[in-house]
């Protein structure tokens, strides 16, 4: 798919790295124009930083540290610039692609990383980062942004003008998981209760193989539009875009607005996962389009036009090889979960038969001598 | 002295969800039609005009919605209590009800509670149209994360909704639908015992009968038969359907040496399945029969007409009765 293919769209830095704001979209400029050059390097920062975690996770998941690895290559601009827009009280509900948003919110890579090793199914506390735990099984978390979003209006917590009070909530999900029920569910719930939230996908045009084409007849910024949901599409590549327009619309709902939709067009570069292959179901010249469009470069050349000197990407390299460096080191240190993780936290409340079934599994393993 | 009330299991379970929703301004209630109209069973009526809209509302016909949504309002530090209309409208809502709600607290590694409970009218036995007489609780005592509970009379209806929602896991609530019109003293002051525990409800020194939900007054009914044939049973509420109270029941087989199980629901991997193999694992020197199950058949519920006959009454059970007695 063509970003021009004639849908409108929110673009403001071209593939060539070329600033502009055509005049509809003012609002969105006005906000990159309020931004310091050191907000400015914090997008390209962390773009490269978490290409680089993502090369790294697929080398370690090659080597058998990982078992399984989702690339996000490709996505840095989505997730670096919508997640950067997203206000210090609100909340996101991932899928579990969204590294990059992740590390907008102070989620430890290396948490991320557990869950691929099977160390865990999750593990950061979401109400401190605010950043949810990731969800497998497609669309499912939507819904639950949407009933937090209805708590925080419940809460009163929407439109009080005050910026310490008001908080909205955003929610991210591909092309692939807008074809699941909960996804249609949650916009509707979303409208008639005007709940406090965005709805954010990211359209990377793969549902591992099946193309975008083939999964909604209707361009996806418009699939809210039955639901009483308005929505745009943004350039995806395109990290200014992306922060503006995440920026804008959860200013606008966090006032009070009611539910929102961004698509950002954008493409998977890598495999689905490690254990896809990508060259059964696309050309590589189709790749090949997609990555003369990289959100990262087209970033850099616009940084350097704006003057950023040399220096500064020898540095970010730097602390990409370094970062490196720091993740082998922690995924090597990762020991094995103790035996009574099997059991822990099932239930919040105290539970006879489970208790009773990892006293067993600790006797039996005893006498065994088997663990550890 | 305490206070008690005469209630049907409907009005108890209501009064129930009042006192909940009075002693905590985070316990919500929504649902399909559960606000004006007061559900189609009318156990919440007359919550809206105590509680307002923003305490109990209704939601479009989503059920998957209104389970997810009710995930993240826990997340959010409410205490939703939700309505399913008719047991067989469940299924839409299964893949967040297994894969979501009962697995959140294990995937945070407790950083989240899910307090939520989903109260589903269940059981046949009312003449309904298909999907409306289902008894789906082996799906959820199956999966681990949940807690599931039924209620076989209004002081237990009146008790366990509260302790339900007081619960910080989530409670499959089971409401024995065609006993919603059955009466009983409520005692308002003191609960009857945990939310967990089965009761002993008829003492007897030959069979254990052991039931749960709408099939307690049909078992009583049976042991009350029995007696005048000479049998002496022993009738147990089992109350809870995950977890189980086995310490009360193995009490009870090791007494009597004889355990019949009755449910509604297909005897095909249930209820019953599981308690008389663990019966059987743990109490073997004790029995001098096997155990024994009265259930559906393995078949879809059928249609009304056929009912009675597909239903288990106290004849069924008696017959189970007669067969254990002949070891």
């Amino acid at each position: 798919m063509n970003p021009k293919s004639g849908e409108p769209m929110l673009q403001l830095l071209s593939p060539e790295g070329v600033y502009s704001v055509e005049k509809e979209f003012t609002r969105y400029g006005s906000i990159i124009d309020s931004l310091t050059e050191a907000q400015l390097k914090t997008l390209y920062r962390d773009m490269a930083r978490i290409r680089r975690f993502d090369q790294e996770a697929i080398a370690l998941q090659r080597q058998g540290q990982l078992g399984l690895w989702v690339p996000a290559i490709g996505q840095e601009a989505a997730q670096i610039g919508s997640g950067y827009a997203v206000g210090k009280n609100d909340h996101i509900f991932p899928s579990y692609r969204e590294h990059g948003v992740a590390i907008t919110h102070g989620v430890e890579l290396i948490s991320i990383l557990k869950m691929m090793r099977g160390v865990n199914h999750g593990g950061w506390n979401p109400e401190e980062t605010r950043f949810h735990l990731y969800a497998i099984v497609l669309g499912t978390q939507v819904l639950h942004a949407v009933g937090y979003a209805m708590g925080v209006k419940l809460d009163g917590r929407v439109g009080t003008g005050n910026p310490e009070e008001d908080l909205a909530v955003i929610s991210y999900f591909g092309d692939g998981a807008t074809a699941e029920g909960d996804v249609s569910e949650a916009l509707l719930f979303a409208a008639v209760n005007e709940s406090p939230i965005m709805f954010f996908i990211q359209n990377n045009q793969w549902a591992i193989s099946a193309n975008i084409d083939s999964q909604t007849k209707v361009p996806l910024y418009r699939r809210g539009e039955g639901f009483g949901v308005p929505g745009l599409r943004v350039d995806g590549n395109d990290v200014l875009a992306c922060y503006a327009a995440t920026k804008y619309h959860m200013d606008q709902i966090r006032s009070g607005s009611g539910p929102y939709l961004l698509e950002a067009l954008t493409y998977r570069i890598g495999a689905h996962t490690t254990s896809d292959d990508p060259t059964k179901y696309r050309s590589e010249e189709e790749v090949e389009i997609w990555k003369a469009r990289d959100p990262i470069k087209r970033y850099e050349v616009f940084l350097r036009r704006q003057g950023v000197e040399d220096s500064f990407f020898d540095e970010v390299a730097v602390a990409g090889d370094k970062l490196a460096e720091e993740i082998r080191e922690q995924i090597f240190a990762l020991g094995r979960p103790p035996l009574e993780h099997i059991f822990d936290n099932v239930y919040s409340d105290p539970h006879p038969e489970i208790e009773k079934q990892k006293a067993w599994l600790r006797a039996y393993e005893d006498q065994m001598g088997s663990h550890e | 002295m305490s206070n008690y009330r005469e209630l049907a299991i409907a009005k108890a379970i209501n009064a129930g969800l009042q006192r909940a929703m009075q002693k905590d301004s985070k316990v919500l209630m929504f649902g399909e039609d559960v606000a004006e109209l007061g559900g189609v069973f009318r156990v919440t009526e007359g919550l809206l005009s105590e509680f307002g809209p923003s305490r109990i509302f209704n939601t479009p016909i989503a059920e998957s919605a209104i389970v997810g949504t009710a995930i993240g309002l826990a997340m959010r530090g409410y205490r939703p209590v939700v309505e399913i209309q008719f047991d067989g409208f469940v299924y839409p809502a299964f893949d967040q009800i297994t894969t979501q709600l009962a697995k959140l607290t294990y995937r945070s590694e407790g950083f989240l509670s899910m307090p939520v409970v989903i109260r589903i009218p269940y059981g046949g036995g009312i003449g309904a149209v298909e999907h409306h007489s289902e008894s789906p609780e082996a799906y959820f005592a199956h999966t681990a994360g949940l807690r599931v509970v039924t209620p076989s009379n209004p002081n237990d209806a009146y008790w366990m909704i509260q302790q339900s929602i007081d619960s910080n896991d989530p409670v499959i609530f089971l409401e024995p639908k065609r006993r919603y019109w059955q009466k009983g003293p409520v005692n308002l002051d003191i609960p009857p015992m945990p939310l967990h525990n089965a009761r002993l409800l008829r003492e007897g020194s030959q069979v254990t009968l052991l039931a749960y939900g709408p099939m307690v007054s049909t078992s009583l009914q049976a042991a009350e038969i029995g007696q005048e044939e000479g049998f002496s049973i022993e009738v147990i509420d089992i109350r809870s359907l995950s977890p189980i109270d086995y310490p009360t029941l193995f009490a009870s087989a090791q007494k009597t040496g004889r355990v019949v199980i009755a449910h509604e629901a297909p005897t095909n991997v249930s209820i019953s399945s599981e308690i008389a193999s663990r019966i059987a694992e743990q109490n073997f020197y004790s029995l001098e029969a096997p155990v024994l199950r009265v259930g559906g058949f393995d078949t879809p519920y059928p249609p009304a007409k056929l009912e009675e006959e597909y239903l288990p009454d106290a004849d069924r059970i008696l017959e189970a009765i007669d067969r254990v007695m002949a070891y």
